[in-house]
């Protein structure tokens, strides 16, 4: 029981710096919000926040940057940051999407880390601007009991702030949190709070300074199934006669509270909602269309339990692992396809090709703790350069696949904590001769040539010592 | 055969002719070859097709993992590796126990494949030498029937032997075992002795010796070998065919042979200590002695060679007396009389049942029905005794090998089911020669009462030169044989008669003519011959699709609803090896070793390399002891988890309980308190009702039926088809902690021990005693063997 410690350990230096920001001026304190609407919806694993934020420049001087702030316990949790704006005026409103990048302020108390947006058009002083953010976070709900049998049904706990954390003013701020269900065991208390069905409402709350911070603690109810692929490894391999060959490696696991005790098949079978609900059972990958040869195994041969449905726009994969995992049970598998190569690779302004690809995972609502992407370029291919809509770690290696005399050259990118929602495409760019298509061919070619060339001459020279 | 009409007129035309015949001919069983071996692989592929590319069975993945181990750690680990996860706590040395062969030349593909850059897995690697290696026994064959009986026959009876259904069995794509490669080795080795003997090349012997060596590294079966040639070797100097071919073809595969044998560590010392390898010695010391009465009988003249005689008599049989009196007291002084167990089950097939539970207990140790000699090896049975007889005409050197080989492994597959595979190739053999030999005889007859139909015949000239190309071959022999044996006279005068049977085609061609049948009966023979034939090859792809493809680690069922998979054993495994601490040992019995440690590699008490009767006997006692006594020696043996495998849910009968007889019959082999007729009730085993209290509270019985009664409130068993006989009870030393879907694999875990309470003992003790106080009535006077 950690985390209550740390809890009290923010708030209390939260007090304290609060004082010691009142105190203090700052250029940030030309902005301040003038209203503030967050909802918090935890009812699956991954906690998503959409944050609304009406924004007026007090200020004198125009700014085009917006910081939010994160206590760093949510920031090792955090995968995702996106900000927009509405665009237009009433019925013809456009969403747009804005920068959003970790900024590194040195002023930072007890260690908040702050994410930086960047509007599209500077704010005047007096002007205002509404922006939607929406954030996730991994790994935020703590199973408590952190093991249970196999009856009983998973709880979880949610921490975070009843008030928003901002180095700005807060006019006026709400918080709801959306329940998976009504079964809500506690919640602290900070009023007004009240709780109506599956939602609880904080708030409103009047005029809170910059570093405001009220920690709360929510008990409850959540069956849904933690799906975790600690580590997934990605191989798309290009082959230039036509198909796109993609590998994907899972380490799954079951991140809910462990299971404890006896697993009974007659409960699990008889029983099915009321024992091991929140067992998961199977997953859906979203693969994309017109895929082909599609495999779904692991390192002791093929799982038989899964089904494949393809239509023009999408192809989905349902799959099932070997066994039903309870909390903290892992699985490995391996899942492969093939694709058309002409959906993927394309010919750039400048001669190259490049290949635009999904990054993420395809298993919806999974989280994935280590990401490994590799793309294979085909033997001969030069100049490689990979263009990723967010920082991921790059570098590159060889790999010798079949009848390869110099290797293939390979582009890895590593990301850590990565949601479905950040399954965009990236790019790979690299120079190709398509003559070196001919090269295996050809070698093959001659291998047997020299071969029955071998065997002719081995006919007719005569090798006996005696005449 | 379109020769005699033109022979005696033109004998330019006709040279030509023949070579053209014979370019021709040569290329054309160069592609029948070709295409026999891509029906040898390919009809083995079934279980890929049908399944999967998965190892199949139990032993076959003991074999993976070693591969496995060899392509990641090298051969110089290979022969020191010393596993510590089967046979806990004692340990295996695999390096020094297992036959090789296997094993290296899957590595070797894998190595060869690799360094190419074809990145091929290891399994795949497993799961496809079968057929390969299937495909090279058929080429082997081709080359021994060849060497036997001409091209024709050798043709048929490669195309048989990629078919037969016993050697599918053994060989379909996914059966990664010993036999897979080592039926290919036996026929090579065959094929080189023959070789040999046909041409006394020394090239041919040392290639001979080698084979033999990869024999030896590939399966114990290599005795078959050592026994059957010295057999035959016995055979030709008693019958007067002693020849320096067959010194050649001998002397070198015993003294190379067993030299290279001993290097093989599996085999060791045994290659000169052990007695099934006596025979090839005694064989070795006759051999010479008669090759020197040979010599001397050349160099004295009669008289003084009949003085010799009875000198060297005399003295010999001194010296033979006492060499054999001390050979004797040294196979007398060891316990089975130097003969391993399955050897002396071969020799007294009553010998396992009496004396081994172990190897009785073995399903293809049993020997076969009438039914699977049928299934196996199908009209061969038929063709056999007329592929005998053709060996009979002309008997020669070769054909008398062939009929000693049918001979001996008739009467091995009739003592134990398994060696059904190596009197496969035999048979294939011989059927191989009587086909050919019959469509010799009826096509001959035809175009004999048909001569206008003579140029064209050029057509079926695969079977019809077959008798063309003997002749031929024994022209090139005997010219051979006559530079390299200018010693022998006994050895001319037969050659000689050889050549006046031969040669002067003339001659026996109208002998011929008048052995020609009607032409309206060979006809109905030769359409009756391919109906038999094509008999052959529907049931060869019925046996191969249907009865030996299932990798008997995942099963099907077809139903109203469509195809239903039982993959449950991969289900626990797959759970055992990501879910448990690497360390944890699984105690199942012994049939699901190779598997657990493989699969889920986790650490095993006991698996199928059946080396210790005693460890196997514990395994066997707890698992047909009561709960408490069972738990104690499983924690004893620091066993975590226990494996049973139940098909009463289902209807899978080769589960446990069928098996659990053995158990205790091994069991109480070991340890006494374990009598079977305790768990028998009037000399039935049965589980229901009417069972024995001893049977209803083993903890396989408990295990198995655990909470069984709750799926359908009555606790049927589909395998025994009746209703159980303890519905409700519930286990005091064990918990369950996986089932798998189909409830064919469940695992429980041992419960910790009980805290002791310095306050409760007392009363703690009296509940556990009135709790399993049957059990300690059963158990009375036990002790733990591993305490």
């Amino acid at each position: 029981m950690e985390a209550p410690i740390r809890a009290t350990g923010i708030l209390g230096f939260t007090l304290f710096s609060l004082l010691f920001f009142v105190c203090r001026s700052s250029p940030l304190h030309n902005l301040f919000i003038s209203n503030a609407e967050r909802r918090i919806d935890v009812t699956s694993h991954i906690v998503k926040v959409y944050l609304t934020l009406k924004v007026e420049n007090a200020g004198t001087t125009p700014t085009s940057e917006v910081l939010l702030a994160f206590p760093p316990t949510q920031v090792d949790h955090l995968a995702t940051v996106e900000a927009l704006v509405t665009k237009g005026k009433r019925k013809k409103t456009t969403l747009v999407r804005l920068d959003v990048k970790p900024t590194e302020l040195p002023d930072a108390p007890n260690g908040a880390k702050y994410f930086t947006i960047y509007l599209a058009n500077p704010l005047n002083s007096g002007e205002s601007t509404t922006l939607e953010v929406l954030y996730l976070f991994t790994h935020s709900l703590e199973p408590f009991p952190a093991e249970i049998g196999q009856s009983e049904s998973q709880l979880v706990h949610y921490r975070d702030s009843a008030l928003i954390l901002s180095p700005y003013h807060i006019k006026q701020q709400t918080t709801f949190i959306k329940t998976p269900s009504t079964k809500v065991e506690s919640f602290t208390r900070v009023e007004p709070t009240n709780r109506a069905g599956t939602e609880i409402k904080y708030g409103p709350y009047e005029d809170r300074p910059p570093y405001s911070f009220s920690p709360i603690l929510v008990h409850f109810e959540n069956n849904s199934p933690f799906p975790v692929v600690e580590e997934l490894v990605r191989e798309v391999e290009i082959s230039h006669w036509g198909n796109l060959q993609v590998t994907e490696q899972y380490t799954l696991v079951h991140g809910g509270a462990r299971h404890k005790g006896v697993f009974s098949r007659v409960d699990y079978q008889s029983r099915p909602t009321l024992s091991g609900a929140s067992s998961l059972q199977h997953l859906l990958a979203r693969l994309p269309p017109r895929v082909h040869s599609v495999y779904y195994r692991d390192e002791i041969g093929n799982i038989s339990s899964s089904h494949l449905r393809t239509d023009s726009r999408k192809s989905e994969l349902e799959i099932e692992p070997r066994y039903p995992l309870f909390g903290g049970w892992k699985a490995t598998f391996v899942i492969g396809y093939g694709l058309p190569l002409q959906d993927f690779l394309f010919e750039s302004s400048d001669d190259r090709r490049y290949l635009n690809f999904t990054f993420g995972c395809p298993l919806l609502e999974t989280v994935v703790d280590k990401l490994t992407v590799k793309v294979v370029l085909p033997e001969g291919s030069k100049d490689p350069s990979a263009v990723v809509p967010f920082p991921v770690d790059q570098h590159l290696e060889t790999k010798y696949s079949y009848l390869d005399v110099v290797g293939r050259t390979v582009v890895v990118m590593e990301k850590k904590n990565l949601v479905p929602v950040q399954n965009s495409h990236f790019q790979v760019y690299y120079t190709f001769k398509p003559i070196f298509m001919l090269a295996e061919p050809l070698m093959l070619a001659s291998a047997f040539f020299l071969f029955f060339v071998a065997c002719v001459a081995y006919l007719h020279i005569d090798l006996s010592i005696r005449k | 055969m379109a020769a005699p009409e033109t022979s005696t007129a033109a004998v330019p035309t006709l040279y030509t002719n023949n070579t053209l015949r014979n370019a021709f001919g040569g290329v054309l069983s160069f592609f029948i070859l070709l295409l026999i071996g891509v029906m040898a692989f390919s009809i083995r592929l079934f279980s890929v097709i049908k399944y999967e590319s998965v190892i199949h069975e139990f032993d076959p993945y003991f074999n993976y993992r070693v591969t496995q181990f060899l392509a990641k750690n090298g051969i110089y680990e290979f022969w020191n590796w010393f596993d510590d996860r089967t046979w806990y706590p004692l340990g295996r040395v695999i390096g020094g126990t297992v036959y090789p062969g296997l094993t290296l030349t899957a590595g070797t593909i894998w190595w060869l494949l690799n360094s190419l850059n074809i990145p091929l897995s290891v399994e795949t690697v497993c799961v496809f030498t079968a057929p390969i290696f299937s495909a090279f026994a058929s080429w082997a064959t081709f080359l021994l029937t060849k060497e036997v009986k001409g091209t024709g026959a050798g043709l048929t009876a490669a195309a048989l032997l990629a078919m037969v259904p016993s050697y599918i069995s053994r060989s379909v794509a996914g059966s990664y075992d010993n036999e897979a490669v080592a039926i290919f080795a036996l026929i090579f080795t065959f094929y080189l002795y023959i070789k040999t003997l046909n041409t006394g090349s020394l090239f041919y012997a040392t290639l001979n010796s080698i084979a033999y060596f990869y024999m030896v590294c590939s399966w114990g079966g290599y005795t078959f070998i050592i026994n059957l040639i010295p057999m035959h070797v016995l055979l030709c100097i008693v019958t007067g065919r002693f020849s320096s071919r067959l010194y050649i073809a001998y002397a070198p595969l015993v003294v190379l042979g067993t030299l290279l044998a001993a290097l093989v560590p599996v085999v060791g010392f045994n290659a000169v200590m052990t007695s099934e390898h006596f025979a090839s010695f005694l064989v070795f010391i006759i051999l010479h002695v008669v090759a020197f009465v040979y010599y001397i009988k050349g160099i004295l003249s009669p008289k003084m060679f009949k003085v010799a005689v009875t000198l060297v008599v005399s003295v010999g049989l001194a010296v033979c007396c006492a060499v054999i009196a001390v050979l004797i007291a040294l196979v007398a002084s060891s316990p089975t009389k130097g003969w391993s167990g399955r050897s002396l089950s071969l020799l007294d097939p009553t010998y396992a049942s009496k004396y081994i539970p172990i190897i009785a207990s073995v399903s293809e140790h049993q020997p076969p029905t009438w039914p699977s000699y049928f299934m196996d090896i199908n009209v061969l049975a038929f063709l056999v005794p007329a592929g005998i007889i053709a060996c009979f005409s002309p008997l020669s050197d070769s054909s008398s090998f062939v009929v000693l080989y049918i001979a001996t492994s008739v009467y091995f597959s009739g003592v134990m089911v398994r060696l059904m595979l190596v009197f496969a190739p035999a048979a294939c053999i011989t059927s191989g020669i009587a086909l050919s030999q019959s469509f010799d005889v009826f096509t001959r007859s035809i175009k004999f009462q048909l001569p206008g139909i003579s140029s064209s015949m050029e057509v079926d000239a695969v079977e019809t030169s077959s008798a063309t190309a003997e002749a031929q071959n024994d022209a090139v022999k005997t010219e051979k044989s006559e530079e390299t044996s200018k010693n022998r006279p006994s050895k001319k005068s037969k050659k000689k008669e050889k050549e006046k049977e031969e040669k002067p085609s003339t001659k026996a061609k109208a002998e011929k003519r008048l052995l020609a049948l009607p032409l309206d009966s060979s006809v109905i023979f030769l359409l009756l011959l391919i109906l038999l034939g094509a008999f052959y090859v529907v049931h060869c792809v019925w046996a191969a699709a249907e009865a030996y493809s299932a990798p008997s680690i995942v099963l099907t069922s077809r139903s109203h609803d469509g195809l239903h998979v039982f993959d449950d054993f991969r289900e626990a495994y797959g759970w055992l090896r990501h879910n448990t601490d690497v360390d944890d040992k699984v105690a199942s019995w012994w049939d699901y070793g190779y598997q657990t440690t493989a699969m889920a590699n986790r650490t095993v008490i006991v698996d199928n390399n059946t080396w210790n009767n005693t460890h196997i006997a514990t395994v066997g006692t707890a698992m047909s002891s009561p709960e408490k006594a069972a738990w104690e020696i499983f924690h004893s043996l620091d066993v975590k988890y226990v494996l049973v495998v139940f098909g009463g849910l289902v209807g899978y009968p080769s589960d446990d309980i069928n098996k659990f007889l053995w158990m205790v019959r091994i069991g109480g082999g070991v340890f006494p308190h374990i009598k079977e007729p305790d768990y028998l009730r009037d000399g039935q085993y049965r589980i229901d009702s009417q069972a024995t209290p001893t049977m209803l509270n083993c903890l396989m019985y408990k295990l198995s039926y655990y909470r069984f009664v709750e799926t359908d409130g009555k606790g049927f068993d589909r395998v025994r088809q009746t209703e159980i006989g303890k519905k409700y009870f519930k286990l005091t030393h064990f918990e369950e902690v996986f089932t798998t879907h189909h409830w064919m694999v469940r695992i429980y875990k041992l419960k910790p021990p009980k805290n002791r309470i310095r306050g409760k003992t007392k009363k703690s003790k009296s509940k556990t005693s009135s709790a399993s106080s049957r059990g300690k009535r059963s158990g009375t006077g036990k002790k733990n063997p591993w305490q």
